[in-house]
């Protein structure tokens, strides 16, 4: 029922929405469970066990009750709480947790059979035969519990991530967070002021009370005015502060459109926000407690500060006859406000039997509710005096068992919050993160004037830190009356008195907790789930530890607490994902020749983040084979061309070059000529090996190292801790030129025909043998030559920069093809070099040595290098390691995969008998059959043996024989020709 | 003998700009050549003050002017962007050419800040992150070179490779601005 | 969590790659015994509080760090360039 003249919602402008397919009116400003209360709707939702009948409990983002999913289609997001949720033209809300219907809800039956659901009742009762937890119970259970349900379709809505910097983050935008926001602003520090309402003021907007004698909400409306002025201030609504982390490091969420009917597609629906404040005043206000009774949890029974909320903010009132059930003096503000708007107050039932009556109201001392009535709805409650018990007809019951401040975010870094007698309520631990400073309600400070004045000497404490002069601001006069409160947290007697709503559970469960000696409050929260469900124990966790205090006849600040943990309230994982999706997943890096690659059709495969050609098929082939063993053939009969851009690239210059790949590589480099290229392989400093590659001298201090494609990075940032960390002494200095060269491979017997059509000055093999390299000039630009070979032919790497790749890429594989050959790709590439027993990441895994893959010979004894030492222990230099081999089918089954082991043929096929791996395998054209790499146990002094070969993935058992690694031209004639 | 032979230069985001959403423009920049400097043990502070006439840049700064900046580049590295690296500079630094392997953009409009927001874990608000300044940082997943040109103006390098991602990324978050106008 | 690097000053923990104990700065001599070779390859300490650790400043200046970091609250005491480091 709304009140005339009342609450800060627009009734100029009505807002259509619909709950459960019926069609109700709000105002703008409104939410959700303010416009259902309106229109006289309690029911909204179903508990999560018993499936009882629930309505709203508060108005704020701790809402354990009223979730429901909004929208629909793909996007629709379920446990969104009705409190928080700003209505919009056309929103659709559809209630959880019921079937068929939220009137009649079947599994309410659950309900009934309440007394064998009690605490620990899955822990008890699922438990034997074991076999039927995974197949008969967990699924059953699954269907018949949980909150609501996300479509099962892609969300196509955009989430984003974002970064800020502040001076100073206020959290919570209440009377203390505005009082500290226009101190440290006045005094000129960077101010970010988050608050998660779509509205600014907290409590002001929701209480009468005044500061410097206008309205609450008035004042609170001037100071963000003032604020939204000044350039050193940044207001983030909607923006919930979610988490505390190292170094002022803040995680925060902002709601960006969930308020908007049709949003712009390119507007994010959330923004996950990073935000690095050198300091931070936590104003983040206080939540208020229930009082467990019997049957507490009916519909119109609820926070007396919410009631306040519903009636001052949005002009609802709750209820028509309305009764305060309170345990301080706050809760009797509620009454007095319903009365000014005339709204009819019962009664106030103070538990204390020396409570003062405030205003003119019935007032009845010593008073604790005991029960309640009404079906799906309150129609009544029952209380007890000394005189006895008593009813009262009424539909609202707002009821206060006092505050508690706020203290989450304080905790998220190990800290601890204090119990504070006087105040029946746990208070921020001291520098619970470092920077912080609490202020207000959330420090305990309950009264408008401790909230306005605790929010300027935080901000003043702040800017001490800033070395910024204190702006001469006034703390504007309010009420300073004492807070007080006399704890009661569960009313004695029969029945179930809820605790925490949401998961259902009650002060039965607590206490029976005890009994079965879950005494720690850790331990009673899991066996109970009292605080686990969405809303994190925010209603329920001081009175749930109370209640367990007392039953294991502790103190409450004995019993301590359990840990909260980040986030404040529920993140979705897509917000936390945000920007991660499609090309948002990872980088794509694309060579210089992609679009002419892609143009001939080439499909692109993912080499870690580079895309390279698989094959380029030509017109008649049908499967990638024929492109591929066409490829090949083009290689070893006429010239090929491949993009070999990915290879890392890693510029050394300085006079101490050389020891610095004498150091880096096994082998020696320093003795390298100018002009020439050596092949090098790096070990980790365990004695495995880390990478191979080429390296170039191109002057006397000047040298170009190449890494694999997958190890570029990892070898760069090696190099530079040698050079750093081992030998800062050393003169080097260490660039990746990656990026800057586009480099092919040119390959074939007419592979120097190619070249020579390209290059100002001709070769021959005098004056650019095997391994020579230099510079060349290629159409009026400076290129680099390296007579380098992977595939084991007569072969050229031509380096262009990047700008001309693609043109140089398009020459190449024309000139190529008018020579009876053409582009090939990684898979011919592999076919290649596996013919050639060239190793790749395939083989140097990780785990393999040198000694391994058969280059212990390349560990120079001469000089110390990064890994000699650990290289030399005994278990890595064992004859019965495995070792490097060719393998050749000759059983049954012609083909090879990798991954497949090896065993003697006559045994059986387990991990004892192991004696060995694939590792890599091809059809190679040039043999007419597949080949593979792997490594055999003693495998170099077997050659010609016979194995067993399973593959246990594919359901493969064939035999292969051992053989060399190298199964085309060991003598390597063909690259030197 | 090579035949007559002409290879046209691609740009790293030929194809991908410029791009103009909300108040934002995006454009590839020709910086000229891009050499990075990076001194031997004796320093090259004089030689790249004597062959350019700038000053060797301190960390997170830049020097010069537009057309012949030296862009601080890392730890004891400048960038050398606009002239072809004087020959002399070699005996004091390691000179690499750079000059294809970066793609470089500028982003401005009133958004700009805004935009690098949503991309970028450094504070690059005006008040801190001055005409001039410079960083090394990151943009996304991609590592970057980032210089404020003007008030609302910034010089943006990436990997030439990623040039793809590089607009992509930039572009979504122009998108989400242009869509709170 | 943010690092203060010497050259770019304080940054976000995701520019940064971690390689654990500072030990690298003091690599055996390549003769010494089998024990200080797996010392200085294999074991850590692992002990709560003040511990000196090397990072790569990867995604900004480059630069290798000693970041001296409490392995219980994630304190972070200090940081200076490693190839300026004391070993």
């Amino acid at each position: 029922m709304r009140i005339a003249g009342k609450g800060r919602i627009d009734r100029s402008k009505t807002v259509s929405f619909r709950f459960d397919g019926i069609q109700y009116q709000g105002f703008a400003g409104d939410t959700v469970a303010s416009a259902l209360l309106a229109n006289g709707v309690r029911l909204m939702g179903r508990s999560f066990k018993y499936h009882r009948p629930r309505g709203v409990l508060t108005a704020g983002s701790e809402e354990p009750n009223a979730l429901m999913t909004i929208g629909v289609g793909a996007g629709r997001e379920p446990n969104v709480r009705a409190t928080v949720q700003e209505l919009y033209e056309g929103l659709e809300a559809r209630s959880q947790n019921a079937f068929p219907s939220l009137n009649f809800d079947l599994l309410s039956v659950n309900d009934l059979a309440s007394p064998f659901l009690s605490a620990g009742f899955y822990y008890k009762t699922f438990m034997w035969p074991r076999a039927f937890w995974e197949k008969l119970y967990e699924p059953a259970i699954r269907r018949a519990a949980g909150l609501g349900a996300l479509s099962g379709e892609a969300d196509q809505d955009r989430y984003e991530k974002a970064f800020a910097f502040c001076d100073l983050l206020i959290i919570g935008a209440g009377p203390a967070g505005l009082m500290a926001a226009l101190v440290a602003a006045k005094s000129g520090a960077d101010v970010i002021l988050a608050d998660e309402d779509a509205q600014m003021g907290g409590r002001l907007l929701a209480d009468t009370e005044t500061v410097d004698g206008q309205g609450g909400a008035d004042w609170a409306a001037s100071v963000l005015n003032e604020l939204a002025g000044m350039d050193n201030v940044r207001l983030m609504t909607r923006t919930t502060v979610t988490g505390a982390y190292d170094q002022g490091t803040f995680g925060a969420l902002e709601r960006v459109s969930h308020h908007i009917a049709r949003p712009d597609g390119r507007l994010p629906r959330e923004t996950f926000w990073r935000i690095v404040a050198q300091r931070s005043i936590l104003a983040a206000g206080a939540l208020e407690r229930p009082i467990a009774f019997r049957n507490n949890d009916r519909p119109g029974i609820m926070t007396a500060g919410a009631v306040r909320s519903y009636l001052n903010r949005w002009g609802v009132a709750p209820g028509k006859a309305v009764t305060v059930f309170a345990n301080n003096d706050d809760a009797h503000r509620t009454a007095l406000d319903l009365i000014a708007a005339g709204v009819h107050v019962t009664a106030v039932l103070d538990s204390r039997p020396d409570a003062q009556a405030q205003g003119d109201y019935r007032l009845i001392r010593g008073a604790q509710v005991c029960n309640s009535a009404g079906r799906k709805g309150l129609d009544a409650i029952t209380y007890r005096t000394t005189s006895g018990e008593d009813k009262l007809a009424t539909d609202c019951l707002a009821m206060s068992g006092g505050w508690n401040p706020t203290v989450h975010l304080t905790c998220h870094m190990n800290g601890r919050p204090e119990w504070n007698e006087s105040m029946a309520s746990f208070v921020p631990g001291k520098e619970a993160i470092p920077g912080m400073t609490v202020a207000g309600a959330a420090s305990g400070r309950f009264t408008l004037h401790g909230c306005l004045t605790s929010g300027a000497e935080a901000a003043r404490d702040a800017l001490s830190d800033f070395g910024k002069t204190v702006a001469d601001v006034t703390v504007p006069q309010a009420d300073d009356t004492p807070y007080k409160v006399a704890p009661l947290w569960a009313v004695a007697g029969k029945g179930r008195a809820w605790l925490d709503f949401q998961n259902d559970v009650t002060v039965k469960d607590v206490k029976q907790a005890a009994i079965e000696n879950f005494r720690s409050v850790e331990h009673m929260k899991r066996y109970t789930t009292q605080g686990m469900a969405t809303d994190q124990g925010k209603n329920s966790n001081v009175a749930a530890l109370a209640v367990l205090a007392d039953a294991t006849g502790r103190g409450i600040p004995e019993t301590g607490t359990t840990t909260f943990r980040p986030p404040y309230t529920p993140v979705t994982l897509a917000a936390l994902g945000a920007g991660s999706r499609g090309k948002g997943f990872a980088p794509e890096r694309h060579t210089t020749s992609h679009a002419a690659s892609v143009a001939m059709g080439a499909p692109m495969i993912e080499a870690g983040l580079w895309y390279r050609p698989s094959y380029f098929p030509r017109k008649g082939e049908s499967n990638w084979r024929q492109s591929c063993d066409r490829e090949v053939g083009h290689v070893r009969g006429a010239v090929g061309v491949c993009d070999v851009s990915t290879l890392g690239k890693i510029d050394i210059q300085g006079p101490d070059a050389a020891k610095l790949l004498d150091f880096a590589y096994t082998n020696v480099f320093s003795t390298l000529k100018v002009g020439r290229v050596r092949y090098g392989l790096m070990l980790r400093e365990d004695g495995h090996v880390m990478d191979d590659g080429t390296t170039a001298r191109l002057g006397e201090t000047h040298f170009a190292m190449t890494t694999t494609t997958a190890a570029a990075g990892q070898v760069m940032r090696h190099l530079e801790f040698i050079a750093q960390v081992h030998h800062p002494e050393w003169d080097v200095r260490i660039m990746s030129v990656t990026e800057q060269w586009a480099q092919f491979a040119i390959a074939g017997p007419k592979s120097r025909d190619l070249v020579n059509g390209l290059v100002e000055t001709p070769i021959d093999n005098d004056t650019w043998p095997f391994m020579a390299c230099g510079p060349v000039r290629v159409a009026g630009i400076d290129a680099r030559l390296f007579r380098i070979s992977f595939s084991g032919e007569h072969a050229y790497e031509l380096a262009v920069p990047a700008h001309y790749g693609d043109a140089l890429f398009r020459v190449l594989v024309k000139r190529a093809e008018a020579l009876e050959g053409g582009a090939y790709g990684m898979e011919a590439l592999n076919v290649l070099r596996i013919e050639k027993g060239h190793i790749t990441h395939s083989e140097i895994h990780g785990r393999t040595t040198a000694f391994d893959v058969g280059m212990e010979r390349m560990i120079s004894a001469k000089k110390d290098c990064i890994g000699k030492t650990m290289a030399a222990r005994e278990g890595l230099i064992d004859d019965d390691r495995g070792q490097l081999v060719g393998l050749k089918p000759v059983g049954a089954i012609k083909k090879l995969t990798a991954g497949a082991h090896l065993y003697s043929e006559s045994s059986e096929a387990v991990p004892a008998n192991d004696q060995g791996y694939v590792t890599s395998v091809a059809f190679s054209p040039d043999f007419g059959h597949y080949i593979g790499l792997g490594f055999v146990r003693g495998g170099a002094a077997r050659h010609g043996d016979r194995l067993r070969f399973v593959d246990a993935l594919r359901g493969m058992d064939t035999v292969v024989e051992v053989c060399n690694p190298v199964f085309l031209d060991p003598e390597g004639g063909r690259a030197r020709g | 003998m090579a035949d007559a032979l002409t290879l046209t230069a691609t740009t790293p985001c030929y194809g991908l700009l410029p791009k103009t959403i909300g108040t934002c423009v995006l454009t590839e920049t020709d910086l000229g050549a891009l050499t990075s400097v990076a001194p031997y043990k004796q320093g090259a502070a004089g030689a790249l003050k004597d062959a350019h006439g700038m000053d060797f840049p301190a960390p997170n700064r830049t020097t010069g002017k537009q057309g012949a900046r030296a862009i601080w580049f890392g730890r004891d590295m400048a960038l050398l962007a606009g002239p072809a690296p004087d020959a002399a500079l070699a005996e004091h630094a390691a000179l690499t050419d750079q000059t294809d392997a970066w793609a470089c953009v500028t982003l401005s409009g009133d958004d700009a800040a805004a935009v690098l927001a949503r991309l970028v874990p450094v504070d690059l608000s005006l008040a801190k992150f001055k005409r001039g300044h410079t960083a090394r940082t990151q943009l996304g997943h991609l590592n970057a070179s980032i210089t404020r040109t003007g008030v609302d103006s910034f010089l943006i390098l990436a990997f030439r490779s990623m040039a793809a991602t590089l607009v992509h990324d930039l572009v979504t978050a122009m998108e989400s601005l242009a869509a709170r106008r | 969590m943010r690092l203060p690097c010497p050259i770019c000053g304080d940054r976000d923990r995701r520019e940064f790659y971690y390689q654990g104990a500072a030990v690298a700065l003091s690599r055996p001599a390549p003769d010494a015994d089998a024990a200080a070779w797996e010392d200085y390859v294999h074991l850590r300490e692992n002990q709560p509080g003040d511990l000196d650790e090397l990072w790569s400043h990867d995604a900004g200046c480059g630069a290798w760090l000693v970041v001296t970091r409490n392995t219980v609250t994630h304190a972070v005491s200090g940081a200076k360039l490693a190839s300026e480091a004391t070993r």
